[in-house]
């Protein structure tokens, strides 16, 4: 792990991949849920964590080199978000092209598998699912549509998605929930925060 | 009550942001010059945090249901208080003025610079959103912008106004310099990158906004190839696209982004000022 500066008031955190980058996000909310850390922001990323808000950057960069992280299977015991999917996407056909497989083998091998919520971005509440296997990693739309539903489940790259408003987006279409991913009036308003356990089911 | 008799090119509900939720993929939004929002909250005798109103370089037309004490800071404009009975007489920025109920303020467009903000006492008192009423425009979070004929509830005033005459409004400097911090990717471009943009001078570009200003300029040339995994992003990240033209992120900017960030700005509110064409430089933080 390495500790980038970033401006005045910030820190990155190189994690390497998403299970360090996983083990850190836990550690890190768990230091500044104690008080023993400062940051307005702790927002992880593909293979960073960003600080944010930090008051005395060096001294919390020296203080964060000194910890080790508790590994991922410390922050399992999270509770599971099931989200109910229809497997009916426009781009079932195209990833089970990508994957060698055929369309039902697809949704089984979703269905099977434990997602995690890595991180967030893109939108609010939209999370970004890791569980599958990098040989599994496809493609974005090389010209993505204008609009797609709420509600969408989607892949790209190595990750799972769902579009929790109406919007632009290049992701392959896998299938469709009603779960409300996003309400400002909840708390935590993402019913997909980082860290969180998730599975495709379905209805 | 605010009735909106002419909304302007872009009027937006702003306050000090909804900071705390980037992990949830939330904007941090909020007025581009924090500062000048206070500063105008103070003057009505609102606490700092109060919303008020970001004007956009055509100004805009407000009809006050009852009276008010307003204040505007930001970009210099004309301003026209017009009485019920129609009497109209100009007003100044930077400090407080009374309006009777019933009065409307004209404010004229920018005669230099781009923003200007207005606090009213007791604040708009639209719902807030994740603890802001800001409007945030990349996400839709907050309220719509302003649009003519909509009417925006008002809180009840919590203070008198401040007992001032007159507040002075920074110059706007014909080039803006920014002191720049390098990284935390300055790794992904060649060291000639970091000197072209400590040394050579960007243009503004049309195409900013709320999100981020877009310069136009040398081409920062990258030493790595590829695409960098998507990471948290600061205000003041000055990232680079792959065609190599900085891109400085403002309030409105997304929480994550997959492009190298070369080096971050200290103070973005001049930004909040600066005309498409306006010249920047940037400097090291030592000098």
């Amino acid at each position: 792990m390495r500790i980038r500066p970033v401006g005045a008031h910030a820190l990155l955190l190189d994690c390497g991949g998403p299970e360090q980058v996983e083990a850190w996000r836990a550690e890190l909310w768990r230091r500044r849920a104690a008080g023993e850390l400062s940051a307005v922001e702790i927002v992880p990323a593909a293979a960073t964590v960003l600080l944010d808000g930090v008051p005395d950057p060096a001294t919390a960069a020296a203080r964060i080199a000194g910890w080790t992280p508790a590994g991922v299977a410390a922050s399992s015991g999270t509770a599971e978000v099931r989200v109910p999917t229809v497997y009916d996407g426009a781009d079932l056909p195209a990833v089970a092209e990508h994957w060698g497989v055929d369309a039902p083998a697809v949704v089984e091998r979703l269905r099977r598998t434990e997602f995690r919520v890595a991180f967030c971005g893109f939108a609010p509440g939209f999370a970004y699912l890791t569980g599958l296997p990098a040989e599994l990693a496809v493609p974005r739309l090389a010209t993505p549509r204008t609009r797609v539903p709420a509600g969408s489940v989607a892949l790209a790259g190595p990750y799972a998605g769902i579009y929790p408003t109406a919007s632009p987006g290049g992701w392959l279409l896998v299938g469709r929930t009603d779960l409300v991913l996003f309400d400002v009036h909840a708390d935590p308003p993402a019913r997909l925060s980082p860290g969180t356990r998730v599975r495709l089911v379905s209805p | 009550m605010i009735e909106v008799l002419r909304a302007g090119a872009l009027t937006t509900v702003q306050d000090q942001g909804r900071p705390g939720w980037a992990h949830l993929g939330v904007p941090r939004s909020g007025a581009l010059d924090p500062a000048a929002l206070r500063l105008a909250n103070r003057l009505v005798g609102n606490p700092e945090h109060a919303a008020g109103l970001e004007i956009t370089l055509t100004g805009c037309a407000l009809r006050f249901s009852r009276a008010v004490t307003v204040a505007l800071t930001g970009a210099e404009v004309d301003l026209l208080v017009e009485h019920p009975a129609g009497a109209g007489r100009p007003g100044d920025l930077g400090r407080p003025l009374s309006l009777p109920a019933g009065a409307t303020l004209r404010i004229g467009p920018a005669r230099a610079g781009v923003r200007t903000w207005l606090a009213v006492s007791g604040g708009i008192a639209v719902e807030p959103v994740l603890g802001s009423r800001a409007t945030d425009t990349l996400s839709g979070l907050g309220p719509p912008p302003l649009r003519d004929g909509d009417r925006l509830p008002l809180g009840a005033p919590t203070g008198p106004p401040a007992p001032v005459d007159l507040t002075a409004a920074p110059a706007l400097p014909a080039v803006l310099r920014l002191a720049l911090r390098p990284g935390p990717r300055q790794d992904w471009f060649t060291p000639a990158a970091l000197d072209l943009l400590l040394t050579t001078a960007y243009a503004i570009s049309p195409a900013s906004n709320r999100v981020g200003v877009r310069l136009a300029g040398a081409i920062l040339p990258r030493a790595v190839a590829g695409e960098l995994p998507s990471e948290g992003l600061v205000l003041g990240a000055v990232q680079v696209p792959p065609n190599g033209q900085p891109l400085v992120f403002l309030a409105d900017h997304p929480t994550t982004g997959g492009y190298p960030v070369i080096g971050v700005v200290e103070d973005v509110t001049p930004l909040a000022q600066a005309r498409p064409g306006t010249t920047v430089t940037f400097h090291g933080p030592q000098r």
